[in-house]
């Protein structure tokens, strides 16, 4: 059963036009990873995947939803129930502890639970270090404190920009197990990377360029 | 956990874990409430304080018998005193007046007490000693000099009453006085003969019984004017009347010292706005991607509104708290140095100032934190 249906997206700024006509759809528990390079139109699909655009044309079905068509209030509504997000630069509350961050995202959704805050950091590894401030923690410690917020919900979907951009091999393999780990428990993924190691980590893989879908690579030899 | 204390977690912890920024806006907004509540403090107390410099001037109130009456008592004029609150009276001179010959040439004599006539008078110059006892007499510096009298010098007055058909035929009653001191007044006074009111009474067989009585009360002409009704209707044989030039001269200084504090204030307020307001403009501009990440991770426009106005709110909490003390040390120290006397704290000042502080931060903050909620979510995502 699919979870998103992209269909026929254009997204035109005055003198570029960023998606020219694609189309997608990524069923639920599904790993989808999209590839380009800069300028290939990655950023706009995650913004308009994640709720934070809307298409100049076509439809993005999320959960039955067309989300294009919904206000920016409730495009809010939707990224917060629906939606994980994991940031290439973490993009931690540099003022609040690890786990005061990923309480953050429960206070948006519904009730602080600092129990559960210290669950999910513990099921990243990060139960010793709950109470360190972001400029206290490595780049992977970051990085699974993200992990840790954008699961944090319970959401139908988790959106990954270039999530291993910042970190070295060992950081990346713990957050690619991380991602396999919530492929195993049913969790849908999409991953936006420029890494080729990170793609083949996926199921699927989509191939953006100058806007357009170009190419669509099935993994064979994915291990979940 | 509720909401609300996690609402609590994150700004508290803006504030402590964000020191040198939010220390600059803590400070605007502390500085500005030590102003106010400095100002304010002054603006309630210079009346008070001003009205003690001005006693200097002399007396500002005076009594005289009503219409019908023959003249004042002492109890009439002790009852009148007594509708004065005691902290407000800063000096009573009752004085009466007779004409005295000395060396067979006409001098007036002022019976009067000495201490008050110190008191509503303290710019007389005296050369000399104030008389301090009956027998002793202060001379005006123009009785002096035609009688070439100083302090030690003994003089004799010669008094006829006035009922006497032919004053020649009457014996006059004579008293000797020893002269302590030498009066200098630049005014009237200066040709005068002052004694106590035991030697007036003495010397002119008449006791109990005074022309005028001035007093010297602290405070405005509306307090004055209200003193002023109360003893013409508690007490109706002594008719008050307010010495103009002393008190409306007095209140045009007050009032225009209050507008100025007043002013001064209102700048104070406006500079505290601004400097705040910019100050939250910084903070609201350098946390744009914090801004962005909350509305990704789901924040209402509401909800960023009531952080940062959260922030802003328990600065101007805090910045009114440290303020109403510092503003209390604030005017402590202008009122010693200016005026030479102590302010008494004011309770209710301490949650005006607050309050105040929190509305005027409150204000400050508006335009900054509508600008946080037109931040893009979506800045975030981009790499940068």
């Amino acid at each position: 059963m699919s979870l998103l249906e992209v269909k026929n997206i254009s997204k035109v700024y005055p003198g570029l036009k960023a998606l020219d006509n694609v189309s997608l759809t990524v069923n639920e528990g599904e790993w989808v990873a999209i590839m380009g390079p800069s300028g290939s139109g990655k950023s706009t699909m995650m913004n308009i995947i994640g709720c934070m655009d809307k298409p100049t044309s076509g439809e993005v079905l999320l959960d039955g939803v067309d989300i294009a068509k919904e206000s920016n209030k409730n495009l809010t509504n939707i990224r917060r129930d629906k939606i994980g997000l994991i940031f290439q630069q973490f993009h931690l509350v540099n003022y609040l502890t690890a786990v005061e961050n990923v309480m953050v995202a429960q206070y948006y959704h519904s009730l602080p639970d600092e129990k559960e805050a210290m669950e999910a950091l513990g099921r990243v590894g990060l139960a010793e270090r709950a109470k360190h401030l972001p400029s206290q923690l490595s780049g992977g410690e970051q990085q699974r404190v993200c992990v840790a917020r954008a699961l944090i919900n319970h959401p139908q979907l988790v959106l990954a920009d270039e999530p291993t951009g910042n970190l070295d091999e060992t950081n990346e393999n713990i957050v690619l197990d991380l991602f396999r780990q919530l492929h195993r428990e049913g969790t849908t993924l999409i991953v936006v990377t420029h890494d080729p190691e990170v793609a083949e980590a996926a199921q699927r893989t989509i191939v953006l360029e100058h806007g357009r879908l170009v190419k669509e690579i099935i993994n064979e030899n994915f291990v979940s | 956990m509720k909401r609300q204390q996690m609402y609590f977690r994150m700004i508290s912890a803006s504030l402590l874990r964000r020191r040198s920024r939010m220390l600059v806006a803590l400070l605007a907004v502390t500085i500005g409430a030590t102003i106010l509540s400095g100002l304010v403090t002054i603006y309630y107390d210079v009346p008070r304080q001003m009205g003690a410099q001005f006693r200097s001037y002399g007396a500002n109130m005076i009594f005289t018998a009503a219409a019908d009456s023959d003249g004042l008592t002492t109890d009439q004029v002790e009852r009148a005193s007594a509708l004065i609150d005691a902290e407000d009276l800063v000096g009573l001179a009752p004085y009466r007046y007779e004409s005295v010959r000395i060396n067979e040439r006409p001098v007036i004599a002022a019976g009067t007490d000495m201490a008050g006539a110190q008191s509503t008078s303290p710019y007389w110059f005296v050369t000399g000693e104030w008389p301090s006892g009956d027998g002793e007499a202060l001379i005006g510096k123009a009785v002096s000099n035609t009688y070439r009298l100083g302090p030690g010098d003994t003089l004799t007055a010669q008094y006829v009453p006035e009922h006497a058909a032919d004053a020649e035929e009457v014996e006059p009653i004579e008293r000797t006085f020893k002269v302590t001191g030498v009066l200098d007044t630049g005014g009237s006074e200066e040709e005068y003969l002052f004694i106590s009111l035991a030697d007036m009474a003495a010397l002119t067989g008449v006791d109990d019984r005074l022309d005028v009585a001035e007093l010297s009360v602290s405070g405005g002409q509306p307090k004055l004017e209200e003193y002023a009704e109360a003893i013409a209707a508690g007490v109706p044989e002594v008719t008050p009347r307010l010495v103009k030039r002393v008190t409306q001269s007095e209140n045009t200084v007050l009032k225009k010292l209050q507008a100025l504090v007043l002013l001064v204030t209102v700048i104070v307020l406006l500079l505290t706005m601004i400097c705040v307001s910019t100050t939250m403009m910084a903070v609201v501009s350098e946390r744009r991607k914090e801004i962005g990440l909350r509305k990704a991770l789901g924040a209402s426009d509401n909800s960023i509104i009531m952080e940062f106005m959260g922030e802003g709110l328990l600065l101007g909490g805090i910045g009114g708290l440290l303020g109403s003390g510092l503003g209390f040390a604030f005017a402590q120290m202008v009122s010693r140095n200016v005026f030479n006397s102590s302010i008494t704290f004011q309770p209710l000042l301490l949650p005006a100032t607050i309050v105040v502080s929190i509305l005027v931060t409150g204000l400050a903050c508006l335009s900054p934190v509508r600008s946080a909620t037109d931040v893009d979510p979506a800045l975030v995502l981009k790499g940068e």
